[in-house]
């Protein structure tokens, strides 16, 4: 394999599996702060119990969120060294933020969180928890910006006398509208997969409660367990829905502003070939192609009138670039957009390159765009049949159809995000800077086969292994359920610590 | 040292300068965790006594790491060029440290998830080997930056590629660094240890600092020497070798009174004024050697990212760092208390598992 492909074979792998860890990082630690709240003000020991109960599942995983992060940190300079000299101005700010102003935070207050149980006051000690949650959520504000850039370059020109991209403008990088549409895209895709992940451990143990033999009814221990559950899977069910609504709304802004600046990755999504609509018809969106992989050859579709021009331009009749002319007009030279420094400035290098294929991968870009809607639908699907099961007291039956959809459901909403940021990135080649700098120009040049091939052999070997060694972890405090919780009360300096690692 | 085409701007000196601080404060931070966690299965006899340890550190390792991430951002941001050809040039170290990271933090994390003895000892090996394998490799590339690692720019982009090899790190010098840097995390560790525990913890490491403080004062000695004399920055280096020295020599004396406070503080001048040393030495070139490039050098000048983004990253840093160094220092307040075996709770056994 080349360096180019081996490089951008490993960038996926670290990514992809970083990203199993964050999305449920970030919208878990705002649920145990949610949880840790309502038991400060109600003193109800329901909420202390779910949130050491989710606290230890939290940070299980944010473990893992925490060591695969300094992989891509350091990832850029290792494989993409001429991508780092030549975005750096830009790129490298955001990356600086957000160590500077999310990971400290978030690192110190969990800190504070984990031990500090007996060390703080109750209110003091609550506030670590949301210093903890809003840093780590800030740190996706940065990184998004970042990989903003890569999809929309904003904000920088170029410069020939150090040959590279610099900034302009550092407001227009932070506020780049693809990255106003995938904050909140992300925010809220986060919160559909935590939230999947506390319907279905809740909902798993609300089945088991249930299968539990009549003698226990009544029983304290038993009311008390389905109680916390009932509320966590309600209030996780609940997020499902809105989190669901707010991924429709924006994943539809997302579709306009891609179409607007990155119309050969909408194109890709939709394997749309030719132009469609603008001419009074309405260009239809593609559910299901039967034919070949690539969509070029179609035997059977399933199609919906309309919405892929609604999707990409906000009418029922708008018109949306194909594939075949939009290769015309990049081998013309015809940038994405006229109206960006950067492109424009650095075309004439950009040629030099000689890109011989301006098209994504079509098979992967529009199957991933599929799945990861698609794996979303069914994780609100998931939401609103555990509303029903819960309805008036009741309980789920324990059967396997029930545990299998307990599975389904953190893994759906999981398997979205991943599909998401496939398609975000596949959609993108062969540019690793949108219209500016091809992905093979971006490699470390000094970094041989052999190099590449020890490191993406031993990140495989490791994550591999932790991978088993994370999941066997949830899995069993999965299991072991709701804890026994002690008084919180400050502890004297020769008291054994209410909590020790 | 190749002279600079044109004087430096008060930003690039100023980043220079702040890029040498994060260094510096993860150095004597995650310093003193690398020393504790190489020592957890050596100092620790059982359970309980390897949990002291492991808690000493709990609560601050992780923002400790976050100053080597933020000297990377920094980099990144500050200097695109020595963060592309330093990352890239040293590919199989950085992946060495990547490592050793990873298995170590998982180790603290998810050690006591587990019962399990084999499950706990598997993981403070891991603890201790990553802490070693980070400390050796950054002693190793530390001691390269010393001698300044040769580049040259590369064929097909404008970046700067290093044409060592991955060999050509291991000097004589380079491998004495390897050796050192553990040594004197292990001393800091052994002191931080001292400091914030009681009972058999505190007092094996107490004993353990005594050794191990002769290995590093020895082996300091030598590497500080050498590097004065094969790799000079005139008067300064050799201050800052004195300071060093002093700074070793006050903690193995002032540990071996039982003030571990004073030995703490020594340790921390050493390992600054080493750094610091470090960091001349590497001004302003980098830490690269850039005979092979003189045309086209890497230096603080070209290296640089624009006043712009420097302007930006300024105010951040005005702004940011004096509010993460209170409250880092806040949580080191919050959990000033030295704990022992008796601090730690009793394993409970585990309810059975829902079924």
């Amino acid at each position: 394999m080349s360096p180019e492909t081996l490089a951008r074979w490993q960038f996926g792998i670290t990514t992809v599996y970083h990203w199993f860890f964050v999305p449920v990082t970030l919208a878990l630690s705002m649920i145990v702060a949610i949880f840790q709240t309502l038991w400060y003000r109600s003193g109800n020991d329901k909420y202390l119990v779910l949130t050491k109960f989710y606290g230890k599942l939290f940070l299980i995983n944010f473990a893992m969120g925490v060591v695969t992060g300094i992989v891509q940190e350091f990832q850029f300079g290792m494989n993409w060294s001429e991508y780092s000299r030549f975005v750096g101005d830009i790129f490298g700010a955001p990356l600086a933020f957000e160590a500077l102003l999310a990971f400290f935070m978030e690192s110190t207050f969990l800190g504070l969180w984990i031990f500090g149980w007996d060390k703080l006051p109750k209110g003091l000690h609550l506030l670590t928890i949301w210093m903890a949650a809003i840093g780590t959520n800030l740190s996706a504000i940065f990184i998004l910006a970042a990989n903003s850039f890569m999809q929309n370059p904003v904000g920088a020109i170029y410069n020939p006398v150090t040959d590279r991209a610099e900034m302009a403008d550092f407001g227009a990088v932070l506020t780049n509208p693809v990255m106003l549409v995938t904050f909140p895209h992300t925010i809220a895709a986060s919160w559909l997969t935590a939230a999947g992940f506390v319907a279905a451990v809740s909902g798993w143990h609300l089945a088991k409660i249930n299968k539990k033999s009549v003698d226990t009814v009544g029983s304290a221990k038993r009311a008390e367990d389905e109680s916390a559950h009932r509320f966590a899977a309600t209030f996780a069910a609940w997020a499902l829905l809105a989190s669901g609504a707010a991924l429709l709304i924006s994943g539809d802004e997302a579709g306009k502003v891609m179409t607007e600046y990155q119309p050969m990755k909408m194109a890709a999504a939709e394997a749309l070939y030719e132009t469609a609509g603008g001419d009074g018809s309405g260009a239809p969106f593609s559910i299901l192609t039967i034919g070949s992989l690539d969509g070029s050859k179609e035997i059977w579709s399933l199609t919906v009138p309309n919405v892929l021009s609604f999707l990409a331009t906000g009418t029922w009749d708008g018109e949306v670039e194909g594939i075949n002319p939009l290769k015309e007009a990049y081998a013309r030279g015809e940038l994405v957009n006229p109206d960006n420094p950067l492109q424009q400035a650095y075309a004439e290098n950009m040629r030099a390159f000689g890109i011989d294929d301006y098209v994504p991968n079509i098979p992967v870009s529009y199957w991933s765009f599929r799945l990861m809607m698609g794996l979303g639908f069914a994780a609100m699907g998931i939401g609103v049949l555990m509303l029903w099961m819960l309805r008036k007291g009741r309980l789920p039956k324990d059967t396997p159809l029930w545990t299998a959809l307990m599975i389904v459901a953190p893994l759906a909403p999981l398997f979205a995000n991943s599909f998401g940021w496939i398609f975000t990135e596949m959609g993108r080649q062969p540019w690793i800077v949108a219209g500016v700098m091809p992905v093979s120009a971006g490699i470390s040049p000094g970094v041989t086969v052999v190099e590449l091939w020890i490191s993406m052999i031993g990140y495989t070997i490791i994550y591999g292994a932790l991978a088993v060694v994370e999941v066997g972890l949830l899995l069993k405090y999965i299991k072991l359920g709701l804890p026994e919780v002690a008084p919180v009360e400050i502890k004297a300096e020769d008291d054994v610590l209410s909590f020790a690692y | 040292m190749s002279p600079l085409a044109m004087d430096p701007s008060v930003l690039q000196l100023v980043w220079f300068g702040l890029i040498a601080v994060l260094w510096i404060g993860f150095l004597i931070l995650e310093g003193f965790d690398f020393g504790v966690g190489m020592l957890i299965p050596f100092l620790g006899k059982n359970d309980k006594e390897r949990r002291v340890l492991v808690n000493s550190i709990g609560p601050v390792w992780d923002a400790n790491e976050v100053w080597l991430l933020t000297a990377g951002g920094a980099m990144f941001a500050a200097f695109p060029g020595w963060y592309a050809t330093l990352f890239s040039g040293l590919y199989l170290p950085f992946f060495l440290i990547l490592f050793g990271l990873i298995i170590r933090g998982l180790a603290f994390e998810y050690r006591v998830k587990r019962q399990d003895p084999v499950w706990r000892n598997r993981w403070d090996w891991c603890a201790a080997i990553g802490s070693f394998i980070v400390s050796l490799v950054l002693g190793v590339g530390f001691a390269n930056f010393i001698i300044g690692l040769p580049i040259k720019v590369a064929e097909t982009s404008p970046v700067h590629v290093y044409t060592g090899g991955f060999f050509g790190l291991f000097s004589p010098f380079a491998l004495l660094g390897g050796l050192v840097l553990p040594t004197l995390f292990l001393f800091h560790g052994a002191i931080f240890l001292a400091l914030k525990t009681r009972g058999t913890i505190h007092d094996r490491a107490r004993a353990f600092a005594e050794k191990v403080g002769l290995a590093a004062i020895g082996g300091g000695a030598v590497f500080l020497l050498w590097s004065n004399l094969a790799y000079s920055t005139g008067l300064i280096g050799w201050a800052l070798m004195l300071l060093a020295a002093g700074g070793l020599v006050a903690a193995w004396l002032m540990v071996k009174q039982d003030r571990e406070g004073w030995a703490f503080v020594g340790t921390t001048v050493a390992t600054l004024a080493i750094a610091v040393g470090i960091f001349v030495r590497m001004y302003p070139n980098l830490g690269f050697d850039n005979s092979a490039t003189l045309d086209a050098p890497l230096n603080i000048l070209t290296a640089s990212a624009t006043p712009m983004t420097l302007g930006i990253m300024t105010w951040a840093a005005v702004i940011f760092v004096p509010i993460v160094l209170t409250y880092q220092a806040w949580t080191y307040w919050v959990f000033r208390k030295r704990i022992s075996v008796k601090n730690i709770p009793d394993d409970v056994p585990e309810p059975a598992p829902v079924a």
